[in-house]
């Protein structure tokens, strides 16, 4: 097996006992995003002579005889939309094609502190918003199981990027199920933390009260082991939690008998394909197997969670990228008539469809008149969505749900923006209500293509969720397929 | 003037607060460093920042709110105000909309005629200030480029909003006064009008008297001096009243106040006006407010200046309207204390606090902190008059020379030979030589033109350069005159 199939815990243990270098671990990763990337175009920046540096320098902490943590030497791809000091940030957005942040996002501090490797920065949906990397303001990104299909989005770059072997580990960001819905399409483990857990400092803003970064890995112990080190309180994030972070891996062996699962009628609708449904249903009855406890349980709330979602995150959206206007950083339009037209110009030249009708949609929710009939109205939605899970965790220690109403489709396939909003339906609730969620792998439609299990938790509930989902991956063998690239 | 018109008038003052840190980052909150020298990620708004509340401004504010009789909040939040401008890193404000700390306070002021006035106040909200543009050549209009300095991004700033209680600008001026005296003492601002620490948006209608609805508004924004605001307040009714008496209709909107030209300018009309599209700031969280701490920042605040005005009069027996002026200004008051703490005559005092002591601070403009003598020097310059060493005329010459020196009055009397003559025998040569000189005014005098006495004070006085002692001038002259 090659090193770029591993997982982090595995590569972990060989540069342990000195089977493999750092070295070889980052070429052998770098090889593979030789061979493939022309076709997944996971990336925008690659960093490679700065990662074999930072590869040469764990392999020199190794001969020393220093400790080192899991993650060390242990190649990971950023989302562009995660500051990195003097590496092109662009949120995959014209406006930013040339921007290089003087600082580094809290997340990027504490893996630099664990020595982990940079490979690059992944390929999204221009400003996070987009469900199937097709708004990338550079090119679109391909899902590595099937290249004429999409990854999902709008973290498809990282998730593509794990799946293809282009990187150990990922980091994207979750603001409507922008991490969860291409780990479903990419076969890839995809965690979204709860709201408040990973510092947000330094994650370009698209929607601030829904935004969470999470990591992306082959595996659920890698998940965990990835969640320790970027969780934790940040005195530059207000709204990031003041709590200890357990060991999240300590939980992992732990025995599900007798936990309570919820099944959530809602989620097993209409728009849900029969294929999706059966695969979450038959892991429903393997974890069951396992010593669970299931029953159905309605959330009543969740028909209206779409349409808040639309009203809130664009609203925060046209106010978060009012920011980018010519003046200081990143495009400027040139031959502007005056300052209004500077604006005007720069945001028109520089901006993708989906983000100005997001920017528009947002303005209108927000302006005078309409404030009370749209977003006021959305953020009492929100707390109904919210109280629905909350009565629900009273109950059961999770709940389970397909993450994505259908597999990958097709590139291109969806014009209809209303039907592209649809593809995230499973996964909305959960950033209203700022509760932890995890997709991972439990089978294949009739395509070969992976289906997405969604585990949900309460607030801070990410060891429960990682238990049941560890339980379910040791009883089997979904999390070893990979895409025939 | 504004007859069978009644003008309202509305405030709201923005206040620097002098704050070590900006609002939001850890960035030095400092007037006039070289530009863009206090800036970083946070303050600029690069993307993926986000603010971390200043907890100072949070007391800070707390502190002006008590101080002008405010209730506090103990649930707060931050809003963001939302519009497009090149000082405005994030095309946002971080502001208060809603749920400001403090709401409902009111100030008391005292006009010339010395009726006292409550002047509510509405709200007192935090927020962060913009930068500042440089546009090269004369304005915005006719320069090429604009640079942008952005040290004051992120000062924290509060906003003082006024009820519709102040009807002319004597009212305008002794509430602003008020405030600014008020906010100096708790020392949460230096209130510097010229550096833009101070400055008001004003709000005026005119409406006719005893109507019981408030007239079309306009509003001039970013007044910064007494004077203008002053100004504008008298020529902005008038201007409005003629468009009414004219049979047109007063266009809400804002004006610039050009103070060469002395009168009001367009500058938007309300159609132009902007919709903030406030909405809650997601980044920062509610705040909430212990009673307790409160309370506790309660407990700090100092005299404030009606009180101290109060035990002025009552306890020093000075005229209110001495008290009053003499506390308006902190520093003014404390020197005032420290002088009447070695020397026991209020009245003495306060006179040369009002007069001499004010008129030679305004001359040279500087503060008194800046003042070379001491309050002690003062006292002792009294005790030289009272002791009858130097004269009331020597005084102002006394009091002169410290105020350019420093130096304490002894020195300076032994120094110039200042001292009075009150020896008998010298003043009755000097007497003497003076009706011998003015033969002809003596004449006068017997002749029944008592007018004269003065002219021979004066000759007396200039023979002994202001160092004879007045009394007995008068005395001995009087005594020779009548012969």
């Amino acid at each position: 097996m090659e090193l770029y199939q591993l997982t982090a815990h595995q590569l972990h243990e060989k540069l342990v006992n000195k089977e493999v270098t750092a070295r070889e671990i980052t070429e052998s990763i770098y090889n593979r995003i030789e061979a493939v990337e022309e076709d997944v175009k996971a990336y925008i920046t690659l960093t490679k002579e700065d990662a074999l540096k930072q590869a040469d320098k764990v392999d020199e902490k190794i001969a020393n005889g220093e400790e080192i943590g899991p993650l060390a030497g242990i190649p990971i791809a950023i989302k562009d939309n995660m500051s990195t000091e003097g590496v092109k940030t662009t949120c995959a957005s014209k406006i930013l094609h040339n921007y290089k942040p003087p600082y580094d996002a809290t997340v990027i501090k504490k893996l630099s502190a664990e020595d982990y490797i940079m490979v690059g920065k992944t390929n999204m949906d221009e400003f996070a918003m987009g469900s199937s990397n097709e708004n990338s303001g550079f090119y679109p990104t391909a899902n590595p199981w099937d290249l004429t299909r999409v990854p999902g989005g709008s973290s498809g770059g990282s998730a593509a990027a794990v799946a293809a072997g282009e990187a150990i580990i990922s980091l994207g960001s979750d603001t409507g199920g922008s991490i969860r819905q291409p780990a479903a399409f990419c076969g890839v483990v995809g965690m979204k933390p709860t709201y408040g857990l990973v510092s947000r400092y330094g994650l370009v803003a698209f929607a601030s009260s829904l935004d969470q970064i999470g990591p992306f890995s082959k595996d659920i112990t890698d998940c965990a082991i990835a969640l320790n080190y970027i969780a934790g309180h940040d005195e530059f994030d207000s709204t990031s939690a003041n709590r200890e972070v357990p060991d999240y891996t300590a939980s992992l062996n732990k025995d599900i008998t007798g936990m309570k699962i919820g099944v959530p009628s809602e989620y097993f609708g209409d728009g849900i394909d029969q294929e999706v449904k059966d695969a979450v249903w038959t892991a429903i009855k393997k974890l069951e197997e396992l010593g669970a406890e299931y029953e159905e349980v309605s959330l009543p709330h969740t028909e209206y969670a779409l349409s808040a979602y639309y009203l809130i995150a664009p609203a925060e959206a046209s106010s978060n990228l009012a920011r980018y206007d010519g003046v200081r950083y990143g495009l400027r339009s040139e031959e502007v008539k005056g300052l209004v037209d500077m604006y005007k110009k720069t945001r028109q030249e520089g901006f993708g469809d989906e983000v100005k009708r997001r920017i528009m949609l947002g303005t209108y929710a927000l302006s005078s008149g309409y404030y009370d009939a749209y977003y006021k109205k959305a953020q009492k939605v929100r707390t109904l969505v919210k109280q629905d899970f909350d009565r629900a965790f009273e109950k059961y220690d999770v709940l389970i749900s397909p993450t994505t109403p259908t597999t990958s489709f097709k590139a291109g396939a969806k014009k209809d923006p209303l039907e592209m909003y649809l593809s995230d339906i499973c996964t909305i609730p959960i950033n209203l209500a700022g509760i932890p969620a995890l997709s991972m792998p439990c089978g294949l439609d009739s395509n070969g293509l992976p289906i997405g299990l969604q585990i949900m938790g309460n607030h801070f509930g990410e060891e429960k969720i990682l238990q049941i989902a560890h339980a379910f991956e040791q009883a089997t063998d979904f999390h070893k397929k990979r895409a025939s690239l | 003037m504004l007859d069978g018109y009644e003008m309202t008038v509305g405030l709201e003052i923005h206040v620097q607060l002098d704050t070590d840190t900006k609002i939001f980052c850890g960035c030095k909150n400092e007037f006039g460093a070289e530009p863009n020298n206090h800036t970083c990620p946070i303050c600029l708004g690069l993307p993926g920042t986000l603010p971390v509340l200043n907890e100072k401004a949070v007391e800070y504010i707390v502190k002006a709110g008590l101080a002008l009789n405010c209730e506090i909040n103990t649930f707060s939040k931050f809003d963001r105000k939302n519009y497009f401008y090149a000082d405005l890193p994030k095309a946002y404000q971080i502001s208060q909309f809603d749920l400001p700390f403090c709401e409902d306070g009111h100030v008391m002021i005292q006009l010339e005629d010395g009726a006292d006035m409550k002047i509510g106040i509405t709200r007192i909200h935090l927020e962060e200030d913009a930068g500042k543009l440089n546009h090269a050549g004369e304005g915005i209009a006719s320069s090429d480029s604009s640079l942008v300095d952005y040290n004051r991004v992120g000062t924290p700033l509060i906003e003082i909003v006024s009820e519709p209680d102040i009807h002319s600008p004597e009212q305008a001026i002794a509430y602003l006064k008020k405030i600014k005296s008020i906010l100096e003492y708790i020392g949460v601002s230096d209130c510097d009008m010229s550096q833009g620490s101070m400055r008001a948006d004003v709000n005026i209608s005119v409406a006719p008297k005893g109507s019981d609805k408030l007239g079309t508004r306009t509003e001039l924004k970013n007044m910064n001096s007494f004077k203008a605001i002053e100004k504008a307040l008298k020529y902005e009714p008038k201007r409005q009243i003629k468009v009414l008496e004219s049979g047109g209709e007063i266009i809400q909107g804002t004006l610039t106040w050009d103070d060469e030209a002395g009168k009001t300018i367009p500058m938007r009309s309300k159609e132009e006006a902007h919709d903030y599209r406030y909405f809650p700031e997601p980044d920062l969280v509610p705040v909430i407010l212990d009673q307790e701490w409160i309370e506790g920042i309660r407990e700090t605040l100092p005299e404030l200046p009606d009180a101290r005005q109060k035990r002025y009069v009552e306890e020093l027996g000075i005229p209110e309207y001495d008290a009053m002026v003499i506390t308006a200004d902190r520093e003014m008051a404390d020197f005032f204390e420290a002088v009447v703490e070695e020397h026991n005559d209020a009245k003495a005092i306060s006179n040369w606090i009002m007069g001499d002591f004010s008129r030679l601070l305004n001359e040279e403009s500087i503060t008194i902190a800046e003042v070379k003598f001491k309050p002690a020097d003062l006292a002792k310059m009294l005790k030289l008059m009272d002791e009858g060493t130097i004269s009331s005329k020597i005084a102002k010459t006394v009091f002169e020379e410290m105020f350019a020196t420093g130096k304490d009055p002894d020195t300076i009397v032994e120094e110039k030979g200042l001292k009075q003559i009150s020896d008998t025998s010298e003043l009755e040569k000097i007497i003497d030589q003076v009706i011998a000189d003015n033969q002809s005014a003596l004449e006068d005098y017997r002749g029944g033109n008592k007018n004269v006495f003065g002219f021979f004070i004066g000759q007396t006085m200039k023979a002994t350069r202001g160092k004879a002692n007045p009394g007995m001038v008068n005395k001995i002259l009087r005594e020779k005159l009548e012969g």
